[in-house]
């Protein structure tokens, strides 16, 4: 090429050798452009700068921090009771589990037992809130695909499951109901049996779902071999939750690390672990991952229904005092959030207030994978990708 | 609406042979003005007033639709839709419309403005003048072309100068994307759609939407091009599907993707230029689902509009006795059911689009190049084959 004076023509693209040969570069620059903060498929207010040649997206780099709300630093500066409420507010589609990862978390640096009642009923509130949390990943997960419909059947059953919520403590988003000692009052009267009716009907409706959503041909056409995570990439990664065992993964905190009575209700047999088996396409595809969560759904009715059958009568709450002081030392809980194991690691002076609260958050933890997903898929399928990690901002970012 | 009116005085002023019922306008107007005022005057004021009914036809058409649409996905997904702004929220169309018609008109700062604001306008320009071929009743047509589908596949494609336009002009990323997947679905689809309109056409040995639906009037008005040739019914399902790309309905609403392309070639618009939009995808979906019916659901015919027009006779203009073209007053009933027999028709087309959009998901941007190229066309073209044999082969046997 040395010799060759290439000149370049008038019309951008064209060049000329010194031969007089006329050739085109028809490579086009790469776009940049902002998946986010606004986007309707970022579930949030997350960004992700992609870089795309047409429709396939050649590079991409999530940009956090949108919605940080120093929720770590302000458990260093509140009462350990009065970090609870904010707690909710980092996965606000599995409020209950936020509440009872930091619950367990102080009362394994206080050391108190919890009445046996109390943790039967906080386990029925993880899970039908597990189940409200994977109905809110699989609807909207729909709606990614562009299927409108599902999610709102989704929501149908959500509405019940947050009725129930509000029936027992009163909010329906933001709870604050599992506090240090217990859960915060008894369920009222009737409530259990509504419970049990919520069971056996979701038992039939999950099935529509299925019908009209994971195994439609279009949904599995977009979702079978989309965005594969291998074996090995999972776990380099650190992927927790849904997003491991939809990689054939078979690790669930609450039979492998079990806390309250899980172990329990493991050995009894009550419930299954679902993991992925790349029925569709390859193992560890979108479509594996919904799939692990609509089975999830199934097997948290199963240990509610345990939990109602084995529940005892007695208080629901230990006797604290109003100002909490915790033994000095440290103490880290690692429970199965709906989106992965979300951890809290609390330190305690002596003091009222912890001097460090430090959160592991599945959400933050599973987005990386995104940077190493994206690459080589189209825009369509990069929003199926995102939407299968199943993030919720309000978590990623604190 | 400078555009559209070019287009249909164009349209209606064309040297294209015109029957009775297209000039009635003209033949009105020259009748009450004709002494008083010059030709072009009295083409003008029928243009004018051609144009206005399309426009309030098509106005009309997508108010309906959109609140149809919004009480079938409300039912499919478990609720009511608008409940509060009138009957069943029959108001809700109108609220919306006077909303938008008194929104702030935002045009972004770095987009071509004159591009920006001429493509909403060429949108409904092209899909008003492929309006114009519509057939309200047997007697009523703004124009009676003998080229009649071609004309409004024709015009109907042109709406994608207009998309294009909009997503260029409006400087943003997502809407150029937009503004490609468009043109790219078009182009991919304009070709199983014209290959599978061939096949009744060719049964049928018109083009005119006129004659085609007379064609089907046989067997007490049940003689449907569906039922008249084996090749029509896959070629119905290609050209649903076809037609489904080309109005850019889910699943394959790419352009305006709302999870992956926030809306397309539409996110910079808002107010009523973003509703000139809507209305062009509601007037695209009642042109082809009206196109189906006339050339695959025998069109005006059905076993009630047979007998009424047996009972009252069917010709809306006769030759009166002083040889001037009269109106036949009797022949109303008859053109009233015919109407609404193709109304029916339509709108069960257009009920089908909307139970499709609100059940399945959407199909990826390859997936549906791939259907359109790959599928869709080599199978019109079977259908088309087939059915031009089958044809040969009766004319041949039956002479």
């Amino acid at each position: 090429m040395s010799n060759e004076t290439s000149k370049t023509m008038p019309s951008t693209r064209l060049r000329q050798t010194s031969a007089g040969e006329v050739t085109v570069d028809i490579r086009t620059p790469d776009l940049e452009i902002n998946f986010g903060p606004q986007h309707p498929a970022t579930h949030g207010v997350m960004r992700v700068l992609m870089r795309t040649d047409g429709e396939l997206v050649t590079g991409a780099q999530p940009h956090l921090g949108y919605l940080h709300r120093c929720a770590e630093k302000i458990g260093e500066n509140v009462e350990w009771l009065q970090y609870l409420p904010y707690t909710d507010r980092y996965d606000y589609l599995a409020s209950m589990n936020n509440n009872l990862g930091y619950s367990l978390a102080v009362e394994a640096l206080l050391g108190i037992e919890i009445p046996r009642r109390a943790t039967l009923i906080r386990i029925i509130c993880a899970e039908l809130n597990r189940i409200g949390s994977h109905l809110v990943a699989f609807g909207t997960y729909g709606l990614d695909i562009g299927a409108f419909t599902p999610f709102l059947y989704c929501f149908r059953e959500r509405e019940w499951m947050m009725a129930l919520f509000e029936k027992i403590c009163g909010a329906r988003l933001t709870y604050s109901y599992i506090r240090i000692g217990g859960v915060f009052n008894d369920a009222p009267p009737g409530w259990f049996e509504e419970v049990a009716r919520f069971c056996d009907v979701f038992d039939e409706k999950w099935k529509e779902y299925v019908d009209l959503l994971l195994v439609n041909q279009i949904y599995v056409k977009r979702t079978a071999k989309v965005g594969v995570i291998s074996r090995e990439m999972a776990l380099d990664f650190g992927l927790t939750g849904t997003m491991l065992r939809g990689s054939g993964i078979d690790w669930d905190l609450r039979r492998d690390m079990p806390y309250m009575c899980y172990g329990e209700i493991w050995r009894d047999g009550a419930f299954k672990i679902p993991v992925a088996r790349g029925e569709m396409g390859e193992l560890g595809d979108c479509w594996d991952r919904s799939w692990v969560r609509v089975m999830e759904m199934i097997e948290s009715i199963k240990i509610v229904r345990w939990c109602l059958d084995h529940m005892v009568d007695g208080p629901v709450i230990g006797e604290l005092p109003k100002t909490l002081k915790v033994p000095a030392g440290e103490a880290y809980v690692g429970i199965e959030n709906p989106r992965g194991e979300l951890g809290h690691y609390v330190v305690s002076d002596g003091g009222k207030v912890s001097i460090r609260t430090r959160v592991r958050g599945p959400s933050f933890c599973n987005l990386a994978v995104l940077e190493d997903t994206l690459p080589g898929a189209l825009v369509g399928d990069a929003v199926a990708i995102i939407g299968s990690t199943d993030i919720v901002v309000g978590e990623t970012d604190r | 609406m400078s555009t559209s009116s070019f287009l249909a005085l164009a349209q209606a002023g064309t040297p294209v042979e015109v029957a009775s019922g297209s000039n009635a306008f003209l033949e009105g107007l020259k009748a009450a003005l004709g002494e008083h005022l010059p030709e072009w005057a009295l083409w003008l004021g029928a243009a004018g007033a051609g144009v206005a009914i399309v426009m309030g036809l098509i106005s009309v058409v997508a108010m309906f639709c959109v609140w149809l649409e919004r009480k079938v996905a409300g039912h499919i997904q478990c609720r009511y839709g608008p409940m509060y702004t009138g009957w069943h929220g029959w108001l809700q169309s109108i609220a919306d419309g006077v909303k938008l018609l008194l929104k702030e008109d935002m045009i972004p700062r770095d987009a071509d403005r004159a591009l920006f604001m001429l493509a909403p306008g060429l949108v409904l320009a092209a899909i008003v003048a492929a309006m114009t071929a519509f057939p309200l009743a047997p007697g009523v047509f703004f124009a009676d072309l003998d080229l009649g589908v071609f004309f409004v596949i024709a015009m109907s494609s042109m709406t994608t100068i207009g998309v294009v336009m909009a997503g260029w002009a409006s400087n943003s990323k997502w809407t150029v994307y937009g503004a490609m997947r468009e043109a790219a679905q078009v182009v991919a689809y304009e070709i199983p759609l014209g290959v599978s309109l061939l096949v009744p056409v060719m049964v049928a040995g018109t083009m005119n939407l006129n004659e085609a639906s007379a064609a089907q009037s046989d067997y007490l008005g049940m003689g449907w091009f569906l039922f008249k040739n084996p090749f029509m019914i896959p070629a119905f399902v290609l050209f649903f599907v076809a037609a489904l790309a080309e109005t850019k309905r889910a699943p394959f609403d790419l352009p305006e993707a709302e999870s992956e392309l926030v809306a397309g070639f539409m996110t910079e618009y808002s107010g009523i230029r973003w509703s000139f939009f809507f209305m062009e995808e509601y007037a695209a979906m009642f042109l082809m689902s009206a196109v189906a019916a006339v050339f695959f659901l025998g069109g005006f015919e059905s076993p009630l509009t047979h007998f009424v027009g047996q009972a009252f006779g069917t010709e809306l203009f006769v030759q009166g006795a002083n040889g001037a073209t009269e109106l036949n007053l009797q022949a109303l009933p008859y053109q009233a059911v015919a109407g609404l027999t193709l109304l029916v028709k339509t709108f069960a087309g257009i009920f089908l689009m909307m139970w499709l959009r609100w059940t399945l998901p959407r199909i990826r941007v390859d997936q549906v190049m791939t259907m359109g190229y790959k599928y869709l066309t080599p199978l019109a073209l079977v259908c088309a084959v087939g059915a031009a044999l089958w044809e040969a082969g009766k004319q041949a046997l039956l002479g």
